[in-house]
């Protein structure tokens, strides 16, 4: 009973502490005019390091999306409609769940890892001393970068997936539907508030991504098996987080 | 001093104007505790270091030294006691916003994914210091040429060698033309030509700056050739206090100890 006490005692505190880093992270973004060159070279190097993985990835989910939906949709002779499940399921869910779920293995991670050996070699330390706020320095930018450049990373994935779709409908001989079919339909069925709803979704989980794997890697202490320890904590936080916020967030914009 | 404290930069031009203006400050430290659990590490520590002096503190592992001077910058804060920079309490933000008090960690802690001149000039373009980076450069410039390590700037940090990396990062400390330097055991890890290096550069900041310095070391050749005063600290207490001659001759066991256990009597060869 005790040991579970002391479990919701650390879990409360860490939510706690992760809220106020994202508030101050928040209230240091009004300075981020005066940090351009590091929150857009973050921004390359976050953008950089995910596009070409979320192509291959996309293209693909759109292409097994399109592949078992079209399947079962054949047997129903209604394969036409394909094109719209595919776009909204993209847009809605698979686009924003997956890139993230993407940016955090890719990014997140590296954000826990780099943060990690700066507190255990002193550095933040050593920012402290020399009156520069960690929060400012640190987390502010990768924040905001996150919060940017995962909805663009969203946008493209959906792209990607609706192409991966629509190239799998017009080969595969069961479903047979032409591309210019699939994408009327997908551009009928697709709304903005879809593709609006899904961004909403991106820049949530970036905030997620950002504040668990800076906060994570900001507690790291001890040598390298702790920076390793907080890297997995950091990315499997992260990946529940999106999870449940991505209910709560659908129910909230969609229903 | 908080993690979590945003601080706005000040404006270029009054940063500027302070910039120049360096004034060594005093320590003033009072009936300083500490635990870490169970385990008291700092048992009452007095210590008076006036403006401009170098005291080194010496001392065996594990008894306090680099505790004490976390506590000093206000990286910690005291469970009982006082410690006054300059008058003003360490973990008062007034005191990081009035003086200027660098640090030399003992494992450098220097940013490894910038170079060496981005490393040196990282406290001055924070702090906008100077509208233009040419003046930022030059005192980055400036500052590698007073610890030997002129040409080095364009340099990642993990192309140095370890005496290297601890010049660096007290020309870092430099930069922000300090008020009070700290410096965790400088000489820890390096060969002894590489320690006299070291101890020679801080020999000659302390001729040409003035500065209040405090270092912690438990190398005992170092302490004798730069301090004003030495101050050993065993289990949490400053034991013994004064000149280095004083501190050779302090009759208390754990001091002559210690000074033994630094400088073994020489052997005589082995002779069969």
């Amino acid at each position: 009973m005790n040991g579970l006490l002391v479990v919701i005692e650390q879990a409360l505190r860490a939510t706690g502490e992760a809220l106020f880093l994202l508030a101050a992270a928040a209230w240091e973004c009004r300075l981020a005019p005066l940090h351009l060159p590091k929150i857009l070279a973050q921004m390359a190097e976050i953008g950089a390091a995910t596009l070409p993985i979320t192509a291959m990835i996309s293209l693909f989910i759109g292409g097994v999306l399109s592949l078992q939906t079209g399947d079962a949709l054949a047997d129903f002779g209604i394969q036409g409609t394909l094109g719209g499940i595919v776009g909204v399921s993209m847009v809605k869910e698979l686009g924003p769940v997956m890139t993230a779920i993407l940016l955090t293995g890719r990014v997140g991670s590296a954000m826990a890892a780099e943060i990690g050996a700066m507190s255990v070699y002193q550095e933040i330390d050593a920012l402290k001393t020399m009156n520069i706020s960690p929060v400012r320095f640190l987390v502010m930018p990768r924040l905001l970068s996150t919060v940017v450049v995962l909805p663009v990373l969203v946008i493209y994935s959906d792209v990607v997936g609706w192409i991966g779709g629509g190239v799998v409908s017009a080969v595969n001989h069961r479903i047979n539907i032409p591309f210019r079919i699939y994408m009327r339909n997908l551009t009928d069925v697709v709304d903005f508030d879809d593709v609006v709803n899904g961004l909403i979704k991106a820049m949530v989980f970036g905030i997620i991504i950002a504040t668990t794997c800076c906060y994570v890697g900001l507690g790291t202490k001890g040598g390298p098996r702790e920076v390793g320890q907080s890297v997995t904590k950091a990315v499997v936080f992260s990946f529940v987080l999106i999870l449940i916020f991505d209910y709560i967030v659908t129910r909230v914009l969609f229903l | 001093m908080g993690l979590f404290t945003p601080r706005r930069p000040p404006a270029a031009t009054d940063a500027g104007a302070r910039y120049h203006e360096s004034t060594p400050v005093g320590i003033d430290i009072h009936g300083l505790r500490r635990r870490y659990g169970d385990k008291p590490v700092l048992n009452g520590v007095e210590l008076v270091v006036p403006p401009g002096q170098t005291l080194v503190i010496i001392g065996g592992s594990g008894q306090g030294k680099s505790v004490l001077l976390r506590h000093i910058i206000g990286l910690e804060t005291p469970d009982e006691g006082t410690i006054m920079v300059g008058g003003l309490a360490s973990t008062d933000p007034a005191m990081r916003a009035r003086y200027r008090v660098a640090m030399i960690f003992q494992s450098s802690a220097l940013f490894n994914s910038m170079t060496v001149g981005e490393n040196v000039g990282l406290w001055l373009v924070e702090h906008r210091v100077f509208p233009s980076r040419r003046e930022v450069d030059a005192v980055v410039q400036e500052r590698l040429a007073m610890v030997g390590l002129e040409g080095t700037a364009s340099l990642m940090p993990s192309t140095l060698s370890g005496g290297m990396k601890k010049r660096v990062a007290i020309a870092r400390a430099l930069a922000m033309n300090p008020d009070l330097i700290l410096y965790d055991e400088p000489t820890s890890e390096l060969d002894p030509l590489v320690s006299d290096t070291i101890s020679q550069v801080i020999v000659d900041l302390k001729a040409r700056l003035h500065l209040t310095s405090l270092i912690v070391s438990h190398d005992l050749r170092m302490a004798f050739a730069i301090a004003d005063r030495i101050a050993m600290i065993h289990e949490g207490r400053i034991i013994a206090d004064g000149s280095p001659e004083a501190i050779r001759a302090d009759p208390n066991p754990i001091v002559q100890r210690f000074i033994a256990n630094q400088n073994p009597a020489p052997q005589q060869p082995h002779r069969p």
